[in-house]
């Protein structure tokens, strides 16, 4: 299969370079090579033990041989669109000319694989035979459609052009097709390119396919280890963006879930094993595109919207599909002209999911109204039209409420909207919430008490998996950060911060994002509207016209190599619904391909009842709070307000401005009403930030179905009370105190480095519920220091920080790898300074998230840095049992070795000082700011977390950090130890340590291997 | 595009049926009301179209009265009109659905596009329906339920439709109302107060609100016919039938208040939302 080939080569690449990715990579290989050779154990070991590159091909090389006669026999199975887009795919790589072109189809296949091989490896880990047997046959049958169509197109091609480049291709791929497929081939190529450079550069780049809104492909090579911000920067430089802060880049575990990439991250380790592939998107929708600077700007939020729309995403009546459809015509096609409006098909374009011949009529009928309108005033008009709608800029996902009731939770601008069926049910405006938290698969927000209430209420709703909870957490953030603060967290002083800011939001505000643009000063760039028919129709899978390369060369953009698709096509395929959108794409295609689609969808529903099972276990832990929150249900009824006071926000925002403007004006395009320009935006966000909105992370650990290995990591709630009255913020449930973070505003890039980890470590072990608890509170009296900051945060965790990169040179890597099982982790936390608040950065999996508290509030406070003291306390010894349950949503690797239960011994040996002081606690100021940085270097991992509290009229910032040290068996706990407070001490002398906790985590029993 | 909030009110024409005798004979007394006057009741009919025709400027579209349909007038609780799409409800009293034959030829004639309720399990009355001009609220009242709220959500794609449970015995129209672009009207009752509460949890826009003692002061119509820029009209009940309200009434300083009486008809559970049905039959000029 072609996905676990691509991968696997890449995490080869990589092994060759980086020892630490290595480690962690090699279960994911194991998984590989599992699939590939059919489960072959001593396959897995080989590979294991020996990632060089050699070891690698040599198998595939096998395989390949053998590959094509059988598939020749199954071919007659395959279905022809599977060849065709294969054919299409190295078509248009040769095209392109450009050698890495080739690359592109691989890609492509590799998601389509990616799905696929899901649930196989799931399915693998639960050992069943037969299943692999059929997921064999299922490679062979793609082998054998790519060759197919593969040669005829070619020649077809070949007579065109007189490349040499492709000469060498087909060769090979010819050679190669058959077997490897796509990747194959692009493996090959590079090899023929740059033979002596190769490993080099394979090791150190990965080439990214960026789907453009218009359908194009944007491809360019990056540093391995580069982060989201550098591709993205490198897309927007081609497309000529400036105003860049509304978009953002999607990659897609599957087609139900798509990430937005963290800029502030590494994007292997966001992808883990995922292709490089992207699309770009909005991220935040202007509330007024009116205030937009620059048409280039509306232009692209234009090609997003008729996705949106053609794609359901955004419901429309059929008048205003008309009108939205009429507008996009006159931008792309200018004024009605009679005659060559009969050369006009207008079904080739897409104005809505379905579209009548009446539609068409329509759309017809108003585009002769709008004679005279420039492409940008189309544009202008469309998206005047187009904001208004009810569902313009939210964000939804599937939710369950307390009863067990389907809803969606729309995230927009304004906050958080519930919808059962179309309706929407109730509303929570972000300066209504307080606090916006997750657990596991469990969503809560707390409300702000209505007018004569005493208390918060939090409503909890119940996600689909822990994953989709998160980044339902995540978006909540980050709207609330771009729509309502005037800028994101200060970064923490830059001496405390050993790597920078991981986990926060890096974006700009929106505010700040209309201050910057305000200040662009360039000619209007010229660009070129390409025509949206062919991305429309890729929706209905319906063949899209002959792709028109053209348009590729007229994007101004520097870097990359644009690869001619069809436009559009491409985006929707990834973007929005997964089945089988890739395909799509090519002209000569048929129809679609649920085939692999449907075979995972009913895997997924395997695993998501796997998940249920576990979450149950994990149940066990939720406090009684939490418990009786989802009891809380999201009816209105619940809600107490007074209409006046209703209106969330008493000075409308831009948002609400706009809709009170006078049609007329509206509708003209003038800005002149509305437009209060950057400044008033920026004013509202200011007053905004005075909201007072903790967003919480929680992690329980339990969460990772998959994999299982649950860290134990707990958060305590720091409460962070915002400009408002100081009083109010106290009012916090224990429960949810103790086990979450609040942060007023947040970033995104925590969650991502959870599931990076997780990926990483799939054979993690971890101790129960229970005694976590037990240990947090261990952890949390002793690092609670009087008179400090009223809220804590503190985690704790029991797993060893398994940071991809750094970690493996610590942890022994391929033994840890390999063994999978047999992670022993002293974490050594040294340097408490400042308070509990800290949160422990573990690299763990996806239940874990980062520490984060980032506050959203504008408000400064002196920042001290508060030394704190130290004690040793005595270590419990644990023994715990795992339970590990693969989980169909999850990443590949793990599939190698599931292991359903696992004993686990974990031995925690705490230090800490005796100076337990509780009553700090609950009084004492109010936390403003709270924030953790995390940096991680070859077998460490520091966390620093720095509060700033406001306690009578005093502010204190502490700054505590963390350090975690990872290894296995072989680390010198002491020495570690030892050279770890050397450090701390030496970097800041005025921190203390005040606790040390060493973990220990032994494998008892091996799962099977 | 559905008009945004400004359109709200936008008309050319009014569509009421006329009172049957049998509003006096049967339906009313069957259903335990308090014997009616036809003749009063006809009467404040005939005052309403009138005031709709002259005053207004509207164009009057009059069905003729129907024995078998006694609560015919009521039509207001047959179509939820928004633009140029009218959504034919599926009243819940199983003897009123016929009513909707007529007044769905009548808005077919008028140009307007029809859309059929269609779904057995989904009960309508158009008068728990309440458009704002930026989005719908539709009462969940002992005549509508979820099902029936979804179609109008399905119907009128543009808008945001929010659900709002209605504790007392009425529709959702007879406890509020919109008495201009940004204003809510609303009833002093706590089952109007608390429908009230509800849709500005669910909004996401501003409206002001305005309380008067009655809740049937607040089932007003808001009214702009003609050419954009004329000052709009507000149809209210007035001082004959709701005499404590008129004073708060008076703060609505943007409208043309022209009051109407009916009382009589109220006896029928008739409101000035259920005696007519207003559309303009250009919803995009």
């Amino acid at each position: 299969m072609t996905t676990e080939v691509g991968s696997a080569s890449e995490v080869k690449k990589e092994s060759d370079q980086l020892g630490a990715d290595a480690t962690k990579e090699k279960p994911k290989e194991v998984a590989e090579n599992q699939q590939n050779q059919t489960t072959d154990p001593e396959e897995e070991k080989g590979s294991q033990s020996s990632p060089p590159t050699e070891s690698q091909s040599s198998p595939r090389r096998q395989k390949k041989e053998k590959d094509p006669s059988e598939s020749r026999g199954i071919s007659r199975f395959i279905p022809p669109w599977l060849k065709k887009q294969k054919s299409y795919n190295l078509v248009v790589a040769k095209d392109g000319g450009d050698k890495k072109e080739p690359t592109e189809p691989v890609v492509e296949e590799q998601v389509l694989d990616k799905e696929e091989s899901l649930p196989e490896e799931e399915r693998q880990a639960k050992g069943d035979a037969e299943e692999t047997a059929q997921r064999k046959q299922q490679e062979i049958k793609l082998d054998v459609k790519e060759e197919k169509p593969l040669q005829p197109v070619e020649e077809g091609r070949k007579e065109r052009e007189g490349e040499k480049v492709k000469e060498t291709q087909e060769a090979e791929v010819m050679d190669e097709a058959a077997k490897r497929e796509t990747k194959e081939v692009q493996t090959n190529e590079l090899k023929a390119e740059k033979a002596s450079l190769k490993a080099p550069k394979k090791s150190r780049t990965a080439q990214c396919k960026v789907t453009l809104l218009d359908g194009t492909q944007y491809c360019c090579d990056l540093e391995k280890r580069a982060k989201g911000q550098v591709l993205f920067d490198k897309v927007c430089e081609h497309l000529n963006l400036l105003e860049k802060d509304y978009f953002g880049l999607v990659f897609q575990e599957n087609p139900e879930q798509k990430n937005w990439l963290d800029p502030a991250k590494e994007i292997k380790r966001q992808l883990r094993n995922l292709p490089w592939l992207f699309s770009f998107n909005v991220k935040f929708y202007p509330p007024d595109p009116s205030q937009l600077t620059e048409d280039i700007t509306r232009y692209f939020l234009c090609l997003q919207l008729r996705q949106d729309i053609a794609s359901g995403r955004l419901p429309c009546s059929f008048v205003t599909h008309a009108l939205l459809g009429s507008y996009t015509l006159q931008a792309e096609l200018g004024d009605y002209d009679p005659e060559e409006h009969a050369s006009h098909d207008l079904s080739d374009f897409q104005f809505a999911p379905t579209q009548t011949k009446e539609l068409e009529e329509k759309v017809a009928e108003l585009h002769k109204t709008h004679r005279g309108l420039s492409p940008a005033q189309a544009d202008s008009q469309f998206l005047e039209n187009a904001k208004r709608l009810s569902m313009y800029g939210v964000d939804l996902h599937h939710a369950k409420d307390s009863e067990g009731v389907d809803i969606k939770l729309g995230v927009c601008a304004n906050g958080l909207l519930i919808y059962k069926d179309r309706l929407r049910i109730n509303r929570f405006a972000w300066p209504k919430i307080l606090k916006i938290s997750y657990k596991r698969s469990n969503f809560y927000i707390k409300v702000r008490p209505a007018e004569l209430e005493q208390f918060e209420s939090t409503i909890g709703f119940k996600l689909p998996n822990h994953r989709a909870a998160k980044r339902l957490w995540k978006v909540c953030v980050e709207h609330h950060t771009f729509y309502r603060l005037v800028s994101p967290e200060q970064p923490p002083k830059a001496k405390f911060l050993t790597l920078g800011s991981k986990f926060r939001y890096s974006g700009r505000t929106q505010a700040q994002t209309r201050q910057a643009s305000s200040l662009i000063d360039r000619p209007a760039p010229h660009f070129d509207r390409t025509s949206s028919k062919r991305v429309s129709r890729s929706l209905d899978g319906a063949p899209i016209d002959a792709v028109d390369q053209s348009l590729m060369k007229e994007f101004p953009g520097p870097a990359g190599e644009v690869s001619a698709q069809g436009p559009g096509v491409v985006s929707t395929a990834v973007v929005q619904d997964g089945d089988g959108r890739s395909d799509l794409r090519s002209p000569a295609r048929a129809p679609h391909m649920p085939l692999i689609e449907g075979k995972k969808n009913s895997l997924r529903v395997e695993g998501d009842n796997i998940y249920v099972r576990h979450s149950n276990l994990m149940l066990e832990d939720l406090d009684k709070a939490q418990e009786e929150i989802l009891k809380h249900q999201a009816s209105i009824s619940e809600l107490k307000r007074n209409f006046m006071e209703s209106t969330p926000e008493p000075r409308p925002n831009e948002w609400e401005k706009r809709r009170i403007t006078p049609l007329s004006l509206q509708t003209q395009g003038k800005r002149a009403p509305e437009s209060e320009g950057p400044c008033a935006g920026a004013t509202d966000a200011v007053k905004s930030s005075l909201e007072t909105l903790n967003v919480v992370e929680e992690k329980k650990q339990a969460e990772v179905g998959k994999d299982e290995r649950v860290i134990p990591e707990e958060m305590n709630g720091k409460e962070l009370s915002p400009g408002r009255g100081p009083g109010e913020m106290r009012k916090v449930e224990p429960g949810l105190q103790k086990d979450s973070t609040s942060l007023s505003s947040e970033s995104s890039g925590g969650s991502e480095s959870e599931e990076d980890v997780g990926e990483y470590r799939p054979h993690q072990r971890v101790p129960e519920g229970s005694i976590r608890e037990e240990q947090e509170e261990d952890a949390e009296e002793a690092a609670e220091a009087p008179g400090q900051a009223p809220k804590v945060a503190d985690r704790e965790r029991a797993v060893p920080a398994a940071s991809p990169g750094p970690r493996a040179g610590a942890g022994g890597g391929p033994a840890e790898a390999g063994a999978q099982e047999k992670v022993v982790a002293p974490q050594l936390p040294a340097g408490r300074s400042a308070d509990p608040g800290a949160a422990e950065q573990d690299a763990g999996e996806e239940a874990e998230a980062e520490p984060q508290k980032l506050n959203g509030e504008a408000a400064h406070v002196d920042t001290d840095v508060l030394p704190e003291i130290i004690c040793c306390s005595e270590p419990p010894v644990v023994k715990t049992e795992m339970v590990t349950i693969s989980d169909a949503s999850q990443r590949t690797e793990i599939s190698t070795k599931e292991v359903p239960i696992v004993q686990t011994e974990t031995k925690t040996i705490t230090y800490e000082s005796p100076q337990i002081d509780g009553g700090a606690r609950g009084d004492s100021g109010t936390l403003l700011t709270a924030q953790t940085i995390t940096s991680e270097s070859v077998s460490t991992t520091t966390t620093t977390h720095i509060t700033k509290t406001v306690k009578g009229g005093i502010s204190e910032t502490r700054i505590e950090k963390r350090i975690v040290i990872t290894g296995d068996g072989d680390i010198d706990h002491d020495q570690a130890l030892a050279q770890a407070i050397r450090e701390a001490r030496e970097q800041h002398p005025d921190m203390s340590v005040t606790r040390v906790v060493v973990h220990k985590e032994t494998e008892l029993e091996e799962g099977d291997e | 595009m559905g008009t945004p909030g400004e359109g709200l009110g936008r008309c050319s024409h009014a569509l009421i049926r006329g009172v049957p005798e049998s509003l006096a004979s049967g339906e009313g007394a069957a259903a335990g009301l308090p014997a009616l006057d036809l003749a009063k009741a006809q009467r404040e009919h005939g005052v309403l179209g009138g005031k709709l025709r002259q005053r207004l400027g509207l164009q009057l579209v009059e069905l003729p009265p129907e024995e078998s349909l006694p609560l015919g007038p009521l039509l207001g609780d047959t179509a939820v009109i928004q633009g140029d799409t009218a959504l034919i409800t599926r009243p819940w009293s199983p003897a009123r659905r016929p009513e909707v034959d007529g007044v769905r030829k009548a808005l077919q004639d008028l140009g307007l596009r029809i859309v059929e309720m269609g779904d057995e399990n989904a009960t309508l009355d158009g008068t728990d329906v309440l458009f704002t001009g930026r989005e719908f609220f539709v009462g969940l009242s002992k005549w509508t339920n979820h099902r029936g709220a979804e179609i109008v959500a399905d119907t009128f794609r543009d808008f945001a439709v929010s659900t709002v449970p209605v504790t007392s015995s009425s529709h959702l129209r007879g406890l509020c109302g919109m008495g201009g672009p940004r204003t809510v009207v609303a009833g002093s009752s706590e089952a109007a107060q608390k429908a009230v509460r509800a849709m500005a949890v669910l909004t996401d826009h501003p409206y002001a609100s305005l309380t008067l003692p009655d809740d049937a002061a607040a089932d007003c119509l808001f009214l702009r016919p003609g050419q954009p820029g004329l000052p709009p009209f507000l149809l209210h009940r007035g001082g004959g039938d709701l005499p404590n309200s008129q004073e708060a009434l008076q703060k609505l300083s943007d409208v043309t208040l022209v009051p109407v009486s009916c009382s009589e008809l109220e006896k029928a559970g008739a409101g000035l939302s259920s005696l007519c049905l207003v559309l303009s039959t250009r919803p995009h000029n």
